[in-house]
């Protein structure tokens, strides 16, 4: 089996659904109804992204395992999704900045991965793409909106980040396996993602009037499977039918 | 033109089967009963969210979680169209929301039952926009422009909806012994309150008389029921599953005879003595309140905006 591909895929599969999972719970705890349909909608894009990587994960490893299998059936040390994924939802603020600061990843993220010489890492961002395309032009829009609207919600959008930022290191680590599948055009430089990340963000904060935060100590772990204590909530819930009736189909 | 013949042109087109548009004259008494109707209306479709939200963290597969978040999303869109059907006749968004927290607005009483588990989710498909669609379906021929054509619209989705609640009560009903159990359950606990969901007996119905005569209600209460009861029963028995009414009993017309409903708790319910009754309204009260910081911000950056264009 194709190692570097199917970790790639897991990781990727993982971060899609933990942040769709986030997302999910906040179905009917929108601040209006359009917004919570923008959500659930965000939140349904992220869930076929993670059913197309797991399922490409769980072909390359070829022993008979679904992309559900991968999802309900493995425990959270067998999670790879960024820690930033998971942050629980403290409120609007801080669920709009977790999405901005994964969007603004995930947009350049499948425009590189378009041109994958891999044709199945291609076929998903080829639809990764146009969604993503309209997630960061909603996501941006709220932080512009929220840093410029009441010294309230600025205040909260600061917070926000302040918090968040430190989990954003680790989406730019890659191991000695993804330099090689960068290096031979599989998947886009982490490097490069870095550097039109940056300036994402720095533009949009600028546009809104926060104050990027001072490079300071940056969490690491969920690549390793090593999460907060958040996630085996997420999953112990995710996972309860299948976990509980392991004979049934559903 | 007097109001008279104002009054006499708004029967003609009743007469004739022809919308009311908003900018036409209708009777006060014609637009507060829409009101009525079509807000009650969409606080259920925004309430049931509830729900159905309840199992979306614990949907069983990535297909049921997709399907599940799809169906909520529509039920909300739902919900839009018909507060924007609302406007139309002059009352604001915000108004109805706090109609619905006052306790002023009512929303359909089968959101206030529990879904306790997962064959629950089914039921509400089957069973509750099975009955919701019989009753829509009629809806269509409304007299109000507005209104029917979001009822053409809500139809088209609410049959999918249907559809797939069936899908997940068949898949369960024909699989292990505890998921057959988990459907019967669910069946004799939803079934009743589906039943209630088109509203009191016709003799004891208080409002149908006028809405017939406008023709904003087309067919009866007691009707709709029946035609839910004929289409449902069979369904049931395809997926060898009992309909916990013991009076039940096919007649020569195909029709089914079926047993008293229990409309003491019917009443209960309505008047918000039902095991869910305050969640629900608590939880849409709390999620507007938190979400009142956002919505003035957008306000707020709404009109510096709208100032800087002007400046400009």
């Amino acid at each position: 089996m194709d190692n570097a591909i199917y970790n790639y895929a897991l990781r990727m599969g993982d971060t899609c659904l933990i942040l769709s999972h986030r997302l999910a719970e906040r179905c009917s705890n929108g601040p209006f109804l359009e917004e919570d349909i923008a959500m659930t909608n965000i939140s349904l894009d992220l869930l076929g992204g993670a059913d197309l990587f797991l399922s490409l994960a769980a072909e390359v490893e070829g022993e008979g395992r679904s992309a559900d299998d991968l999802a309900y059936r493995r425990n959270e040390r067998q999670y790879y999704n960024h820690l930033l994924a998971e942050r629980p939802n403290k409120n609007f603020a801080h669920v709009m900045m977790r999405q901005f600061l994964h969007d603004a990843l995930l947009h350049p993220l499948y425009t590189g991965l378009k041109l994958s010489k891999n044709e199945h890492l291609a076929g998903i961002a080829e639809k990764g793409v146009k969604e993503s395309a309209y997630h960061i032009r909603h996501s941006s829009m709220w932080i512009v909106r929220l840093g410029k609207g009441t010294d309230d919600s600025k205040e909260k959008l600061q917070d926000a980040l302040d918090d968040l930022w430190t989990y954003t290191g680790e989406m730019f680590e890659y191991n000695d396996e993804e330099a090689t599948l960068a290096k031979d055009g599989v998947i886009p430089s982490f490097e490069e993602l870095k550097t039109t990340w940056l300036k994402t963000v720095k533009e949009v904060f600028n546009e809104a009037g926060l104050e990027v935060p001072k490079d300071k100590w940056m969490a690491t772990g969920g690549r390793q499977g090593v999460h907060s204590e958040f996630l085996g909530h997420m999953i112990a819930e995710m996972q309860y039918l299948p976990r509980a009736y392991p004979d049934a189909k559903w | 033109m007097d109001e008279a013949k104002q009054e006499e042109l708004f029967w003609k087109k009743i007469e004739a089967e022809e919308k009311i548009e908003p900018k036409d004259w209708m009777p006060e008494d014609y637009r507060k009963n829409l009101i009525r109707q079509i807000s009650q209306h969409a606080h259920s479709e925004v309430i049931g969210m509830q729900p159905e939200g309840n199992w979306i963290t614990r949907a069983p597969s990535l297909r049921a979680k997709k399907v599940l978040l799809a169906k909520i999303q529509d039920e909300a869109g739902h919900g839009l169209y018909l507060y924007s059907a609302c406007e139309t006749l002059g009352v604001s968004r915000d108004t109805l929301i706090e109609q619905l927290h006052q306790q002023k607005a009512k929303y359909s009483s089968i959101f206030n039952y529990p879904v306790l588990s997962w064959a629950d989710i089914g039921a509400v498909g089957w069973l509750v926009d099975g009955a919701a669609i019989v009753n829509q379906v009629s809806l269509q021929r409304t007299s109000y422009g507005p209104y029917s054509r979001a009822m053409v619209r809500i139809c088209k989705e609410e049959s999918f909806h249907q559809r797939q609640g069936y899908e997940i009560i068949t898949q369960m009903a024909n699989g292990t012994a505890e998921q057959r159990e988990m459907a019967q359950d669910a069946l004799n606990r939803l079934w009743w309150p589906s039943l209630m969901m088109f509203g009191p007996t016709d003799k004891d119905s208080p409002n149908s008389a006028k809405a017939m005569k406008w023709k904003i209600k087309r067919e009866s209460n007691d009707l709709l029921r029946q035609r839910f009861i004929d289409k449902t029963v069979p369904q049931a028995e395809i997926l060898g599953l009992s309909i916990p009414d013991p009076d039940l009993e096919l007649q020569a017309d195909g029709s089914y005879k079926f047993g008293e409903i229990n409309w003491q708790e019917f009443y209960d319910v309505v008047q918000g003595n039902g095991p869910c009754n305050k969640q629900r309204l608590d939880h849409h009260i709390k999620a507007h309140n938190e979400g009142a910081w956002v919505r003035e911000a957008a306000i707020a950056y709404g009109m510096s905006k709208s100032k800087e264009t002007i400046a400009a």
